[in-house]
């Protein structure tokens, strides 16, 4: 039935006055997405396919060079490989430590808590801020010399910490800024905590669970669906991590452009506005943004393949 | 559920309680002592920053600070350059994610189940990923240097909100546009009077989000401003830094009137910004 209905209309496609409005409306509400998609990204991403395959410095016209990109990327570049690691490094454990504080607070703000909203705000406050701003404000507060954290440690007795200094440091000192503007993933959190119907706490309670195990069999598989969109964003937002590492690395007051020490705060994103928007090599460049593209990709299907095993939707 | 709330509390959970509440103030603290710490230190002369102990209040208290910042950074011009781009880049995303979240939830076309899995597919596009084509496409126009390149995505429906408002226009019964079709008005007139009043809290939260997104956005002004007389204030914030990177009573001023608009914005608004993110985050 439905098959031959759509056969006749199809073919009645200009006959058929109302059909053919539908689309041409639809078409034209679409319009910006269609004009905004095809310009601004699947013609670039094609694009830079072929950029990625040419030497490009942006005053000559693109010369082939075929995988050259690649294999440089790959072989010789050692602070490609730098960038690969330091981002990892962050997108691993910077997302971790991020949902497991969001997921702690959320949980918090969903029991019987005198000024509950007040908190939530607090809590939410940080995530908001732009990120030029919470970047000076913490470059303050880890000084090395007259920050407030090194002022607090010292008068507990502990040595102060060199924490944009000292290579070992960097990174922990960045995952701690990002943990504080965790907010926006609590908010998340705890929209989905408060849609778990109570009735199954009262049955499991009922049933003798304590409180680990209605954690365990309720609360996580009805946050796994958010919990796996987070993960994902994570990864995602691991790869385009950069405001807070230029800033900070080149702020300190180094008259040359660095990565912090070692090349510690050296990123994905950061390293890649350099090569294109420094040394002006769109190639490599764009031989990385596919890199990025194809990383960000396969992450991405085999997080969501592995979901199948954990991620639990209800209804 | 009712007999349950009569049950009084065992010790155990009063204990319980109590112990997470304190849990709650002493995080809620730990939360707010940086930006505490900013508008402090903003108020110091700059002999009391470098203390040790620290002075947790400014003694005497120096407004002169702010009007220092602000002059310093040419806050007026830099302010001025971001509204324009923030308050347009707004706008833009308003009428365009609206446009098209209507189009592919309320108009019965082939491009309905098209678009929804690519707007989604773009949500998850890293910005790097097309950075580098998309700057040589406005070199190219001869655009760079100008805002056109940080304004025009946004009125090309950025995915993320065409998302946003995508998931609450579902929510939308559509028996009213279709009682709308029948009574024989266009869809024109149907986005107009039926859509936009309806889903008017989601594009309230597009708004604001969008705004601050453009008022707080430095990598896309580093491309492509080159001149300072066009900074917005994350480039002049950050020139300012460079320059004055041991002033920090006036860095701490400047963030915080860089903050502070945004910290209103918040307040008015606490509600949108909830259900937007709420809207965004459960369903993936």
């Amino acid at each position: 039935m439905r098959s031959t209905g759509n056969k006749v209309s199809r073919v009645g496609f200009f006959q058929n006055p109302i059909k053919r409005t539908r689309t041409i409306w639809g078409f034209l509400f679409s319009l910006p997405w269609i004009i905004g998609f095809l310009g601004f990204t699947l013609i670039p991403i094609i694009q830079s396919f072929y950029y990625s395959l040419t030497e490009y410095s942006i005053f000559r016209s693109p010369k082939w060079v075929g995988l050259d990109n690649y294999v440089y990327l790959f072989t010789r570049d050692r602070l490609f490989t730098t960038a690969l690691k330091n981002t990892l490094y962050m997108t691993v454990f910077g997302t971790a430590l991020t949902l497991i504080v969001a997921l702690l607070l959320a949980l918090l703000l969903n029991t019987k808590l005198r000024a509950r909203s007040l908190f939530r705000t607090i809590f939410y406050i940080p995530s908001i801020l732009p990120q030029v701003a919470s970047s000076l404000v913490w470059m303050w507060i880890l000084n090395s010399r007259w920050g407030l954290l090194n002022n607090l440690l010292n008068s507990l007795g502990i040595a102060s910490v060199n924490w944009f200094g000292d290579a070992a440091y960097t990174k922990p000192s960045l995952i701690m800024i990002g943990v504080w503007c965790c907010g926006n993933i609590m908010i998340i959190f705890l929209a989905a905590l408060q849609d778990v119907p109570r009735s199954l706490y009262e049955a499991a309670e009922i049933d003798g669970a304590g409180t680990m195990s209605k954690f365990r069999h309720i609360t996580l598989p009805s946050l796994s669906p958010s919990l796996l969109f987070q993960i994902i964003m994570g990864v995602i937002n691991g790869f385009q991590y950069f405001t807070q590492a230029y800033i900070i690395s080149n702020a300190s007051g180094a008259e040359q452009r660095t990565y912090g020490p070692q090349n510690s705060m050296l990123f994905y994103a950061g390293y890649m506005y350099s090569r294109g928007f420094v040394n002006f090599d769109m190639g490599l460049a764009s031989a990385m943004a596919w890199v990025l593209f194809i990383i960000v990709a396969i992450v991405t299907v085999i997080i969501l393949k592995s979901s199948r095993r954990w991620v639990y939707y209800g209804g | 559920m009712v007999t349950m709330k009569k049950n009084k509390k065992s010790p155990w959970q009063v204990r319980r309680d109590i112990a997470l509440q304190v849990v709650a103030i002493v995080v809620s603290l730990v939360f707010l002592v940086p930006l505490f710490w900013m508008v402090s230190t903003s108020l110091k002369e700059s002999t009391q920053v470098f203390t040790n102990p620290p002075q947790w209040l400014p003694n005497p208290v120096v407004w002169n600070n702010y009007a220092e910042a602000v002059t310093k950074i040419d806050y007026l011009r830099y302010s001025g350059n971001t509204l324009l781009v923030s308050v347009t880049s707004m706008i833009g995303s308003m009428l365009s994610a609206s446009m098209v979240a209507f189009s592919i939830t309320k108009i019965e076309w082939f491009g309905k189940k098209l678009i929804f899995p690519l707007v989604l597919g773009s949500m998850m596009l890293p910005y790097q990923v097309t950075m580098i084509p998309v700057y040589i496409i406005w070199r190219d126009l001869g655009l760079t240097g100008t805002y056109l390149p940080l304004i025009i995505p946004y009125f090309l429906g950025s995915s993320y909100y065409v998302f946003l408002l995508r998931q609450f226009s579902m929510t939308v019964p559509n028996a009213l546009f279709e009682a709308a079709t029948i009574d024989g008005a266009s869809y024109g007139k149907q986005y107009l009077t039926i859509m936009l009043p309806l889903i008017k809290p989601a594009i309230t939260s597009v708004g604001i989000f969008t705004f601050l997104g453009s008022w707080s956005d430095f990598l896309g002004p580093l491309i492509y401003i080159n001149n300072e007389r066009n900074y917005t204030l994350t480039l002049g914030l950050y020139a300012f830094v460079s320059e004055h990177s041991v002033d920090w009573h006036l860095l701490m001023a400047a963030s915080v009137v860089f903050v502070i608009p945004v910290i209103i914005i918040f307040f008015f608004a606490q509600k949108q910004f909830i259900e937007g993110i709420t809207l965004t985050g459960i369903k993936g």
